[in-house]
């Protein structure tokens, strides 16, 4: 990997007037694109930035006034659509969900923040990775309520504590932070993944589902909750701040206690 | 290109979408195609619930639905699809449990209820709880659960397919629906998919403002493409804006709040939406919160140093309440504005939300091409359409009732339409429009930036088309909107390349924003009364004898500055006889 850096100013016309309190950082972002690259760079942008701007907005800045081929995924942008995770300095984050004001250097220094892809998924394009592998290990745990026999006429009745077993891992918004932080993932492509384990805990654990043993038999596979070394990476870097290691442990444990 | 071939083809994997591809996909062949990835569409972003009068924590009954819903619509709503939409509301809920939705509880284990704007028992004694709700991410889990049952029925997705035209066939009965072009995002390829019948469920279009609760990708497509046909649009001219957007930023905090307690105030703490709204105070429809807010801000009763925004009160709610009920919008406010609910008021501001507007289409999802004339073949569910619901004001949790009961209601109906027919033809060089569309912009024809464009355009929206307008803001917003149409024909794509090319996407986005604003505007000054979401100084009155109807816009000819047609459709109307809207 070579550290070409190149310092961009505008190329395309006027730039936008700078709002009173920015300052200029450096937006170093691993940059690459199969069809024109032998392999990924690093690229360097100044870019203005109010505290309070979201890293997102910095991704913005390059792409629509310095360099239009900079790409990435992004919707909501503010931390519910899950697109845009990517290593910001080091560490999975959603850019949405990271303000300028978090990564600032000290007085005096100048900021610099480093954007890469998230890890363990190909590359397709800058920013942009492959959720295919992602997402096939997702639908591999059957994420879906499973129940056998008539169904109700009105809903099916579940307690407040019922309901409330299971609420941390409803929140999964899928957007691998924590799958692609798991140097298990790193390294064996195959392991199911954090966000997997985590949709199949949502259902394990939802008093109207009968389909666990299924799901635990899926989860007991070579490639399943027992590669985790429990390094709580994955807990660290969710956005939804979901207790992903603690979720792990609870299907492991479902495992060894089951009948 | 490729070529492709399907009974049913659903453009959109938000929730319409969704919905309609879990009935059409377990009837007949059925491709979902998407520009996002599922689970990345906006309707994971509704936050407070959906109501259905499951009466489980009061006494309650889909009639008064009804009437909270006419009524709040300003009664432009068709009373006899809000009269399906309320009815049909119980079994959409029940189906969502069914399907395995983790529904908030009542301690008896029922599906908790809770109260939200403009929902009231016996029309309009006081608010009801009839919001069945998820915490605040009722919306996510709605859109996870329909995608779990995606994942359950084997559903087709072609994910980043960006939907840029469809196919319509002349016959002699007039245009039928035979397919869809798509711009695969990946590769940069056009594939061509013939069906015997189109659902579009593709959203919104809030990023014609500067200040949207919407994500970036709510760009119209799917309105704009219908309209580009020929196709007519309705009621374009009825924008929502959502009261309580952070300051600032627009981001959506849930009407759930007041739902639950929390009140808005003034600079000086008064609860100031007493004067506004006696009855219901805070839980007053959107619109009216919405007016009253930029009031209270317009008169220099604002809060903050440029007395800018008002203040959403949650702090008496308590610590537990904001963390288990409300935990999403708890967190936005301390990421994004460094408040905490639980200790200090929040800064709010209305923020440009939902279009009541959209595709015109009967209670079965069928695309309307005049007041009389479906276009066989072709459906609209969700934002993008306008069955009409929501008339000139949604409810709250009515665009979550919307898709699940009209999504539903398109699937059901496009698949049994191509269950009893065979394919008809394509039309000569199906893809030839998109192929032109794409290599336009990617050829050298000019030097304006994506980003000016639509910076400015939504400066101007905001400035002259927002909460409250009068014929001379709009005549601005209407001179800035085509001279952006101008400028637009110069618009420089800088990415050539054919892998994932979204700044490409971008450009054409901004011609369907480019195309939708226009729209909104010419609406908007062409309807000289107020009414619902549409608010116009310099005619203050609702005038129900000029006005009680339905815009129909219709683009004339060929290209982005053609002229705009406008007609008109009646209302429909069934027990419900327009009265003042007091509450």
């Amino acid at each position: 990997m070579t550290a070409a850096t190149a310092e961009q100013t505008g190329t395309r016309g006027t730039m936008p007037p700078v709002p009173e309190g920015a300052v200029t950082v450096t937006v170093k972002v691993l940059r690459y694109n199969p069809e024109t690259d032998s392999e990924p760079n690093w690229q360097s942008f100044g870019v203005p930035a109010l505290p309070t701007d979201r890293v997102l907005n910095l991704l913005h800045y390059i792409k629509w006034y310095i360099d239009g081929t900079m790409t990435f995924r992004r919707s909501c942008a503010h931390g519910i659509c899950g697109s845009d995770a990517m290593q910001i300095n080091g560490v999975n984050r959603l850019a949405c969900k990271v303000l300028v004001k978090d990564l600032m250097a000290r007085k005096g220094k100048q900021t610099t923040i480093t954007i890469a892809p998230i890890k363990g998924l190909p590359v397709h394009k800058d920013l942009l990775v492959d959720m295919e592998p992602f997402m096939e290990a997702f639908r591999a745990v059957k994420p879906f309520l499973i129940t056998y026999g008539n169904e109700p006429t009105r809903e099916r009745i579940q307690s407040v504590a019922d309901r409330e077993r299971f609420d941390d891992t409803t929140k999964c918004i899928l957007c691998a932070c924590c799958t692609t932080s798991c140097p298990v993932f790193w390294t064996e492509g195959s392991y199911f993944g954090p966000a997997a384990i985590v949709n199949a805990h949502r259902f394990i654990f939802d008093s109207r589902d009968e389909g666990a043993q299924e799901r635990l038999d899926i989860l007991n596979d070579a490639e399943g909750v027992w590669r985790c070394r429990t390094t709580f990476n994955c807990t660290d870097a969710c956005p939804r701040g979901i207790q992903v290691t603690k979720a792990i442990q609870e299907v492991k444990r479902a495992l060894l206690f089951r009948r | 290109m490729q070529f492709h071939k399907y009974d049913v083809v659903i453009v959109g994997a938000g929730g319409a979408g969704m919905r309609a591809a879990i009935e059409a996909g377990q009837r007949t062949r059925t491709a979902v195609l998407t520009k996002l990835y599922p689970t990345r569409s906006h309707t994971g972003a509704a936050q407070g619930g959906m109501c259905a009068a499951l009466a489980n924590v009061e006494e309650d009954n889909w009639e008064w639905h009804t009437f909270d819903t006419i009524k709040g619509g300003d009664y432009l709503v068709d009373q006899d699809a809000a009269e399906i939409m309320a009815k049909e509301a119980i079994d959409a809920v029940l189906d969502l449990e069914k399907m395995g939705l983790p529904f908030n509880r009542t301690p008896d284990g029922k599906i908790d209820q809770r109260r939200f704007g403009g929902h009231t028992r016996n029309h309009g004694e006081a608010a009801v709880r009839r919001a069945c709700y998820a915490a605040d991410r009722t919306g996510h889990m709605i859109l996870q659960t329909l995608y779990q049952n995606c994942v359950k029925h084997g559903i087709e997705f072609f994910n980043e397919f960006y939907v840029l035209d469809i196919c319509l066939t002349e016959t002699e009965n007039g245009p039928v629906c035979t397919g869809a072009v798509a711009y695969e995002l990946a590769t940069g390829e056009i594939h061509v998919f013939q069906a015997k019948a189109v659902v579009f469920a593709t959203g919104g279009f809030g990023k014609v403002f500067k200040t949207t609760s919407n994500a970036h990708t709510l760009t119209g497509d799917g309105m704009g493409i219908v309209f580009r046909k020929g196709l007519p649009l309705e009621d374009m001219e009825f924008y929502q804006f959502h009261p309580t957007g952070l300051a600032g930023l627009g981001i959506l905090l849930t009407e759930g709040a007041r739902g639950e307690g929390a009140i808005l105030r003034n600079a000086s703490g008064e609860r100031f939406m007493e004067r506004y709204a006696p009855t219901i105070k805070d839980l007053a429809p959107r619109d009216i919160v919405a007016r009253s807010m930029a009031l209270e801000v317009l008169e220099g009763r604002g809060a903050g140093p440029n007395k800018d925004y008002v203040l959403l009160d949650c702090t008496h709610l308590g610590a537990e309440v904001l963390e288990t009920k409300l935990p999403d919008i708890t967190e936005f406010a301390r990421t994004y504005l460094a408040v905490d609910p639980v200790k200090e008021p929040v800064p709010v501001y209305p923020t440009a939300h939902y279009a009541m507007g959209g595709i015109p289409t009967n209670v079965h999802g069928e695309v309307l091409r005049d007041n009389d004339h479906v276009v066989p073949g072709l459906y609209a569910a969700g934002e993008c359409a306008c069955v009409s619901v929501h008339g000139a004001n949604r409810l709250g949790t009515n665009s979550l009732l919307d898709i699940n009961v009209f999504g539903r209601r398109a699937g059901i109906a496009a698949a049994e339409y191509a269950a009893g027919r065979s394919f008809v033809d394509l039309p000569d060089a199906p893809a030839a429009v998109v192929e032109e569309q794409v290599s336009h912009l990617l050829s050298d024809h000019g030097r304006e930036r994506v980003a000016d464009i639509r910076t400015e355009l939504q400066a101007t929206m905001d400035a002259n088309a927002s909460v409250y307008r009068t014929e001379e803001t709009l005549k601005q917003a209407l001179h800035d909107v085509q001279a952006l149409k101008d400028r637009y024909e110069h618009v420089a794509v800088q990415d050539k390349g054919k892998r994932f090319n979204t700044d490409l996407l971008e450009a054409v986005e901004l011609g369907f924003l480019l195309e939708l604003a226009e729209v909104l505007v010419v609406g908007a000054l062409e309807r000289k009364e107020s009414r619902g979401g549409h608010a116009r100084e310099d005619y203050p009155n609702r005038d129900d004898t000029n006005y009680m109807r339905h815009s129909m816009f219709y683009k004339q000819g060929e290209g982005l500055k053609s002229d705009i047609r406008l007609d008109y459709k009646p209302v429909t109307f069934t027990r419900y006889k327009p009265m003042e809207r007091k509450y």
